[in-house]
Formats: C-alpha cells, structure tokens, sequence
C-alpha cells in the first residue's frame, strides 16, 4: 500500500509548485495555472486525508468536488477579464495593469 | 425701590440700543441727512439724562437716606457667569452715594457733547459713526460707574477703553490719529493687565467679586479681605497689598498716572467734543472712581498703598503742571492740566480718614467732589477750546490772540471754567481744591506743600492760555480771516457747563455735594477752612499775576525767563523725554535685544526641532514607500512570508 506520506509528498510538491509559479509568472494565463495546481493540491489533500483518517464519511470527497466546481467558475470568470484586458491593452502582461497607479 | 428698579434698565439698555441702531444703520438710513442721527443720539441720550438726575435725586433726597447713613442699592443684579458657588460675575446696577453723583456727571457731560457736536462734527464724514461710539461710551461709562461686583468693572472698564479708541482714531486717514489711538490701547490695556492680575488674586482669596461683599466694614477692618487675606505674604509683601497695588496700576493706566501717562496728551487727536467728555472730564476719572469704590479695603488692609498712591499723585501732579506751562497746543496744555487735577484726586483719597465724624473722611469728599467740579470746568474748557479751533483752525496758540472781541461767549466761559480751575472763589474748584489741601494739610505736610504748589502752576498755566487765547496781540491772520462765534449749538452747551461751574458749591441748588458722599456713606456738615483757604487763594492770585504780566501782551519777557532756565525750559517742552524713553525701551531694549534673542531661539532651536522632525518622518518615508508597489505578486510574497512565520511560530513555540 502506498503510504501517506507519499500522496503528502506529492501535494505538498504541487503547492510549492503552484506558489512559485503564482509569483514569477508574468503571464496573467500562467497565473491562472499556478492557482489551479494550488488549489489541485489541496484538493488532493482532501482526498487523501478523508481516505486515510475517516473512511467511512464523505466531506473529503464532497469538498474536493465543491472546490472544482468553484475552480471552474473562477477560471471563467477570470478567462473574460484576461480577455477583456487583451482588448485594451494588447497584451496579459500583469506588470501592464497599472492604470490606478500614478 | 421698585420704581427705581425698573427705570434704572434704562441708563445701560437706550445708550446701548442706539450704539447698535446708529452703528448699523446709520450709515444707511440717514444717509443723505446725517444730522437726524445726531438728533436720534442727542434725543436719547436727554431720557438718560432725566432718568440719572431722577434717580440721583430721588436717592440724595429720599430713598437713600438710611437711618444713620446712605444706604447701598442693587437695583437689579442678573447672573451672567458662574463660576462656583460663591464667583459669580453678574450684570447689575448698584446705587450709592458715588454711583449716584456719577450718574449725574457721565449724564450731564455726555449730554452736552451731544448737542455741542450736533454743530462741531457738521458735515464731517462719519458723522453717523461718531455718534453711535458716543453712545457705546456712554452706556460703558455708566455700566462701570453703577457695576455691583469688580469683573463687571473690568469688562466695561475694557469698553470704555475701546470707546476711547475708536473716537481717538475718529479720522482714521491721518496717520497721528492712528498712532495715538493704537498708543492709548496698548497703554491702557498694558495697565488693565495688572488690574487683572489684581482683581484674580482678590478673588482667589476673597472667593467673591461682589463689591458689598469686599468693601464691608466693621470694627476698623474690611471685614472679608481681613478674614481672609490677613497675614498672606509674598516675597516679603502683604498678598492685599499687592493685589490693591496692581488693581491701582489699572486705575493709574485709566486715569493717565506717571508713567502711564503718555497716551493722554497724544489722545487729543482725537474730535475735542470726544477729548472732552472722554479724555477729560468721565473715563480719566475711572482710575478715581476705582480706588474710591475699594476705598474701605485700601484704607484699612493695604494703607501702605494708599500711601504710594499719594505720593504717585503728587509727583505727576506736579510733573503734568510743569509740562502743561510750556505746551504751545492748546489742547495739550488741557491734557496735562487734566493729569495734574486727576493726580489731585488721587492724592486726595490718599489723606482722607475713613470716619465722618471730626471730618476725617474730608480727603475723600474732597476728591469726589473735585471730580465732579473738574468734570465740569474741564469739560468747559475742552468745549471752549473746540469753539476756538474752530474759529482759527489750528490748535497752535501762536495762530491765537485777542479773540475776546471776536467771540465773547466763548471768552467769558472760558474765563469762568480758568477761574474755577484755578481755585478763585467763589467758582467750584476753590471750594475742592481748598478741601483737598485742608485734607492734605491735616495728613502730610510734604503733599501739602506739593499740592500748594501745584495749585499755583495750574494758575499760572491756564492764564497764560487764557491770556494768550483772548488777550496778547491781535494776530495778524486775523485781517484776512475774521474769526466768528460759534452756533448757538455750540454755544448753549458752554454757557449750561459754566453755570455748573458756578454754582456747584451752593449745595442747596444742587443736592448732590458735598457732605453726603463719605467713605462711610454718613452725611456731615462740612465748613470752609478759611485759612488754608486764603493762602491758596494767595498761590493763585501770583499765578495769574505772573501769567498776566508775561502774556497780556506781546512782550520779551516769558523768551527771557525761557532762556533762563533753558535746560528745564526745553526738557518740559518736549515732556520730559518720557516718550523717547518709552520708545527707547521698547524699540531699543525690548524689540532690538530681548526680542532678536528670542526670535533666534524660536526660528533656529524651536523650528529646527519641528524641522528635524519633519525630516526624519520624510526621510524614512522615502525609504519605506518601496513596500507599497501595487504589484499583487510582491504583495502575496509578503503574506506567504507572513503565513510562513506564524506556521513556525505556532509549531515550534
């Protein structure tokens, strides 16, 4: 049997993955990316956690869907504005929205 | 009581209702007829003055006469701010023998320049202004007089004080209006600082303003300050004594005492109906009316004061008749001549007993009476010399001469109000004068002797001016330009003054003087000391010998005495140099050494800290505004890093 720790190592490995991506990028896309290897790391957390410590509940289960689910939509959402900020700007540089500034 | 009560609103309530009428729409309503203005004030100001003679009547006569002695009245007394309990500064009206007598003058004098300015301020621009300050005056003027508790004397103390400055700067365009105007304030007011810092310390002690309060007397002491204020002492002094010196030095601010004196002669810039019912003949005469009002606690708790009063008195007494010998500006000879006769009535408090009984109290009879006759003579006299400026259009005695033909009525009350003054019976000021010396011949024979003296410079100075103003060589500007008598509006209220100078001495005519105002308020019958009455006449007589042998006609003779004593001769000209010694003090000493320390210690050590301090808080602001970038990756680094730290915190503590 494959032992916690290795499912752990894995999630941890996607989270640390998605945060340093989630900081260099300077692509609004690969952002978006980053943020979904987050939240994938968590959700296998979930999974693995309710396997492991309550196998006879469901919440683990249910939560990891719950937050797909919400991934999805934030994904759309986030889609329209990237485009809608290709249309004025020309680019997805997140460095270039800076229009509140100065 | 009652009647009283209510008819005595009206003294402070119409003088202050017409301030605010003429002051705000005067300009407006009567613009193309200013005179009405001058008619609404004059028309008041008569219903003041009926009101005060009623109630000064009523009280002198009737309603004032205790059993044994004149009884204290607080016709009304409204609460305005309370302190504690016990401090409580109210606005009131309290009637009394010198209140009552006060009523009368302020009423009087005030109503003549009235009518006198309804002809001397004709056609002047701000003719509608003038009036509305008159009555601001009047109505300050009788609140002070009539006040119940000391801090209601202070407040309009300070009115009269603003009154005083806005008519002295009346023609605001010439530039000596306004230094002289701006002198008087800041005199004045320098001097209102002590009278403060006084009135402070006697309340703090005493826990009360109320004028009944302090000045009641029983068993040889003024009962309150004795209980609480006995045996105080600071640095070596009686804590009494030194609050009754600083509440004198607002007084001696007020009533132009040395040094603070040198506002007064400037003051003259002002219109002269305004110099002589202000600066002659009412508010100078505060700083009197003050000390006589605290009299039972200056006599009993702090007599070493009365003491320096005295002699404060009769210096500048002595030093105003001196300088009023050389002044060629007429109405500057009446300026220090009012010094010099106020300096008496200081002096004359400063030798009275407190007792009616064996005339002890005759100083302060005395001087209250003289008050009440200067207010009167002098007021004459500035009115008098008003007619004349107006004739010959200079204030210079070198533009003067034989005027007796060209303007009789002026001359002749003229003459009367110098004969008055001068101490010639049977005019009004013999009778004070001569009291004041009887009082001061009874108390101290140095003030006597000064007092003697004085008498006979102020003969000698009002000759000379009269004799100069109506007599010498006819000047020879004359012949182009006749000078004329003045309007009958001018004319009345001289002839109405001189008929007081008269008579004031016949009691009998006037129920006022003098028996019945006494420190302790109990009547007596007061007779003519005719021996020291005779020798003043005597002094008075050479003075006016010597002024008519020197000024009757044009001669060598007053040059040559000049050249004589030159030294004194030109230091009395130019008043001593107390103004350059003033100026020198203060431009010299004050502005240019204490002020440049510290204006230094403020721009470099005071600012440059603040500056210091201003830097730093840039400085570092530069340094740390980095932070504040707007790049949201920066941003979640930072709350990584923050996240990241309290997981160790929590893991490992």
């Amino acid at each position: 049997m494959i032992p916690v720790e290795a499912y752990l190592v894995v999630s941890t490995l996607l989270f640390f993955i998605g945060v340093y991506g989630f900081f260099v990028r300077k692509n609004l896309i690969g952002i978006l990316m980053a943020v979904e290897l987050i939240l994938n790391a968590v959700n296998i957390n979930f999974v693995v956690f309710n396997r492991f410590l309550y196998p006879d509940h469901l919440e683990g289960y249910m939560y990891s869907l719950f937050v797909i689910v919400v991934a999805a939509a934030e994904t759309a959402i986030a889609i329209s504005i990237i485009i809608n900020v290709y249309r004025k700007l020309s680019n997805i540089r997140v460095d270039s929205i800076n229009e509140l500034k100065n | 009581m009652e009647a009283f009560a209510s008819i005595s609103h009206i003294i402070l309530a119409l003088p202050f209702l017409m301030f605010i009428f003429l002051g705000l729409f005067g300009n407006k309503l009567f613009k193309s007829n200013p005179n009405v203005a001058g008619w609404i004030g004059t028309a008041g100001l008569s219903v003041v003055a009926i009101v005060s003679y009623y109630i000064a009547i009523q009280y002198f006569w009737f309603e004032g006469k205790g059993s044994d002695s004149y009884q204290q009245f607080v016709l009304f007394n409204y609460e305005w701010l309370k302190m504690t309990d016990n401090l409580v500064i109210s606005i009131g009206f309290m009637l009394d023998p010198i209140s009552a007598m006060m009523l009368v003058v302020i009423s009087t004098v005030s109503l003549m320049v009235h009518i006198y300015s309804l002809g001397y301020m004709h056609g002047e621009e701000g003719f509608q202004r003038y009036y509305a300050v008159l009555s601001l005056f009047t109505f300050a003027m009788m609140g002070l007089v009539v006040a119940t508790n000391i801090f209601q004397m202070y407040i309009f103390w300070e009115l009269v004080g603003v009154s005083s400055f806005l008519l002295i700067s009346f023609y605001f365009i010439k530039p000596s209006a306004v230094a002289a105007a701006k002198k008087a304030f800041i005199v004045t007011r320098f001097a209102d600082m002590f009278f403060l810092v006084g009135i402070l310390i006697l309340s703090y002690y005493t826990n009360t303003f109320d004028f009944l309060k302090l000045t009641a007397v029983s068993d040889g002491h003024a009962t309150l300050v004795n209980n609480t204020m006995c045996g105080m002492t600071f640095m070596g002094l009686s804590v009494t004594s030194i609050a009754m010196f600083l509440i004198f030095l607002g007084g001696a601010g007020k009533s132009a005492m040395f040094p603070f004196h040198i506002w007064l002669p400037d003051a003259m810039e002002g219109p002269t109906p305004a110099s002589a019912l202000i600066h002659a003949a009412t508010m100078v005469v505060a700083g009197v009316f003050l000390v006589a009002r605290m009299f039972p606690v200056y006599f009993f708790e702090a007599h070493d004061v009365l003491t320096i009063i005295g002699y404060i008195g009769a210096f500048t007494s002595l030093f105003a008749a001196i300088i009023a010998c050389t002044q060629t500006d007429i109405k500057r000879v009446l300026a220090f001549s009012t010094i010099s006769q106020i300096a008496y009535m200081f002096v004359a408090l400063a030798v009275s007993g407190y007792a009616s009984e064996h005339e002890e109290c005759l100083g302060y009879t005395a001087s209250m009476w003289h008050l009440f006759t200067h207010a009167m003579f002098k007021a004459c006299l500035f009115l008098g010399a008003g007619c004349i400026i107006h004739a010959v259009h200079s204030n210079e005695m070198n533009a003067m001469g034989n005027l007796r033909k060209f303007m009789p009525i002026a001359h002749i009350t003229f003459l009367v109000s110098c004969l008055a003054i001068a101490g010639i019976p049977p005019f009004s000021g013999f009778f004070s004068k001569d009291e004041i010396l009887v009082a001061a011949f009874e108390h101290d024979k140095v003030l006597y002797a000064c007092q003697a003296f004085v008498a006979g410079l102020t003969a000698f100075y009002m000759f000379r001016l009269y004799f100069r103003i109506f007599w010498y060589s006819e000047n020879p500007a004359h012949e182009h330009h006749t000078p004329h008598e003045a309007p009958m509006n001018m004319n009345i209220p001289l002839i109405v003054l001189s008929v007081f100078t008269c008579f004031t001495w016949l009691d009998k005519v006037f129920p006022f003087f003098p028996e019945k105002i006494t420190a302790d308020r109990v009547g007596y019958e007061l007779e003519t000391n005719w021996t020291i009455a005779i020798a003043s006449i005597l002094v008075a007589v050479v003075g006016i010998a010597i002024a008519w042998v020197l000024y009757k006609e044009k001669n060598d003779k007053p040059d040559m005495i000049a050249g004589k004593v030159k030294c004194l001769y030109i230091s009395a000209s130019h008043r001593f140099y107390i103004d350059e010694i003033y100026l020198f003090i203060t431009r010299k000493i004050i502005f240019g050494g204490i002020c440049v320390a510290i204006a230094w210690f403020d721009r470099h050590i005071i600012d440059g800290f603040m500056n210091l301090l201003a830097w730093i808080s840039r400085e570092l602001s530069y340094d740390i505004r980095d932070v504040q970038s707007g790049n949201v990756q920066q941003y979640a680094m930072g709350f990584l890093l923050g996240v990241l730290a309290i997981a160790l915190f929590a893991i490992y503590y």
